[in-house]
């Protein structure tokens, strides 16, 4: 465990001082502020930004991460000829890579809020949206880290982990009106639950829109959830739903790490 | 090393390899490309997992990381991370080793290394990386080095500094194993050579032992000698 925070705080210091994420961070601090000053209120801003939330974040964590990987394959062959345990080595690699990004975006996020003393009114809704997008990053540095471990080869891990964050994006939800179109006479609701669990990005969506009054900007599954569960209960099971969905692809890649002829 | 074994795909990479560096010595793994050589050092380290065979040392296997508290290990190509300067990467590998105060900062000295480890690693030139590459290697004093091809991308000076550090390590105890293209240079340093081509040993002993056997003087035209004489009873 040691080994892990002393990799960490190293790495958390290279990937601080990259220039995408520090660009990233920018473009997001900027579009805060930006709809917050023009944009009305907290809680629309909120709104808006949910959008941005629910598919860069992903995007980002997901590129950045498995290009991050493949681009220190050499170092970390360096690392492992060190007295150094491979668990620790990845538990190392991937805090280094995730946790300056999810405490980047909290704080860009957060820091427009405060000085537009607007984070008092959008509570819990700002809360959420925060939430959304620390486990977004969490869940797909994961999936970005399965993929770089799966294949050698840097063109195929990148599509893998491109193909992950689409279909949580765009071919889910196509999925879901298709379902809904097929069997639109039935009743759909339990299965629409389940049917959340199955998507991160889907499950974030669900969070936010728990905290915020717009019923018609839901979703089909998220006017079901609200209804089934509440808000309380939903956000429990949500946030529950989304940590699994970051151990469970995190773990597969511990394992792949631990077995893998470098 | 005993009776190791890999196959990657359809191609045999290593078949059957025991390898026993000679304690106190340089060995060099010569042979063509795709010999296997880079296979034979990383199952070494432990990177790689062969498929048949066992590696042993220091009375352990490499599967147990403690061992490689007494290694030294220089790749071939160096990269490290881009946004970390020099010194920082040196702070970090020496904390992974835990505190050890007996630093070997020879080479930093030899090679001029010293105003170069405070800027950031990607305004590094490659032969600055792999000189790093190199000082990282022999920082720790280790009992074992491994040196794939160490020589490549270093100019001659560096080169030669390098080949001396060699001897002095040598000198002092420890077991050298490295792989080179450049035979004049494992002339100069080794005492055994292992030749490995299509993933078998061909042929493993002193210098002296290859010259006798192919009759030839120069190593370069020894190993010509041996790549000929194998490829031309190798069952194909």
């Amino acid at each position: 465990m040691r080994t892990a925070l002393k990799i960490l705080r190293y790495q958390l210091q290279d990937v601080a001082r990259s220039r995408g994420v520090l660009i990233y961070l920018l473009l997001l601090l900027i579009t805060t502020d930006l709809l917050l000053r023009f944009g009305g209120g907290g809680p629309r801003a909120v709104i808006s930004l949910l959008n941005v939330v629910l598919t860069l974040v992903p995007l980002v964590a997901v590129v950045f991460g498995t290009m991050y990987l493949y681009s220190a394959r050499e170092f970390i062959e360096l690392l492992l000829a060190q007295p150094v345990g491979r668990r620790s080595l990845f538990l190392g690699l991937y805090g280094g890579l995730a946790l300056p990004l999810a405490i980047g975006f909290a704080l860009v996020v957060f820091l427009p809020f405060l000085w537009h003393g607007a984070a008092v009114a959008a509570g819990g809704a700002l809360l959420a949206l925060i939430l959304a997008g620390v486990l977004l990053t969490l869940v797909f540095t994961a999936v970005a880290a399965l993929s770089a471990l799966a294949s050698d080869d840097r063109a195929r891990g990148l599509a893998r982990a491109l193909a992950a964050w689409l279909a949580c994006t765009v071919v889910y939800d196509a999925g879901v009106l298709l379902v809904v179109m097929l069997f639109g006479n039935a009743s759909l609701e339990r299965p629409l639950l389940g049917l959340v669990l199955l998507n991160p990005v889907d499950l974030a969506r669900v969070l936010l829109l728990l905290r915020l009054d717009v019923a018609a900007l839901m979703g089909y599954t998220g006017a079901v959830f609200s209804r089934y569960l509440g808000s309380t209960t939903g956000s429990a099971l949500t946030v529950t739903a989304l940590l699994f969905w970051t151990v469970a692809p995190l773990a597969l890649a511990a394992r792949r790490f631990g077995r893998k002829d470098f | 090393m005993f009776g190791i074994s890999k196959r990657f795909g359809r191609v045999q990479v290593l078949d059957d390899v025991t390898l026993v560096p000679a304690p106190g010595k340089v060995t060099a793994v010569l042979g063509p490309n795709a010999a296997g050589k880079s296979t034979l050092i990383r199952i070494l380290l432990g990177l790689t997992r062969p498929d048949h065979g066992r590696v042993l040392i220091a009375g352990g296997t490499t599967e147990d990381p403690g061992w490689r508290a007494r290694l030294g290990y220089m790749p071939q190509a160096a990269r490290f991370p881009e946004n970390l300067t020099g010194r920082e990467v040196l702070k970090l590998i020496r904390d992974l080793r835990g505190a050890s105060s007996d630093l070997d900062e020879e080479l930093i000295e030899a090679f001029d290394l010293e105003p170069e480890l405070g800027k950031p690693v990607r305004t590094l030139s490659g032969g600055t990386r792999q000189k790093l590459n190199a000082a990282v290697a022999f920082l720790f004093r280790p009992a074992l080095l491994v040196l794939d091809e160490p020589t490549a991308g270093l100019d001659p000076i560096a080169a030669g500094q390098l080949k001396a550090k060699i001897l002095r390590a040598r000198a002092a105890g420890t077991t050298a194993l490295l792989t080179s293209h450049v035979l004049g240079e494992v002339e100069e340093l080794v005492d055994e050579i292992v030749f490995l081509l299509d993933g078998r040993i061909r042929f493993q002993g002193s210098l002296c032992h290859l010259r006798d056997l192919t009759g030839e003087h120069r190593l370069e035209r020894a190993v010509a000698a041996l790549m000929k004489r194998e490829r031309s009873c190798a069952p194909r």
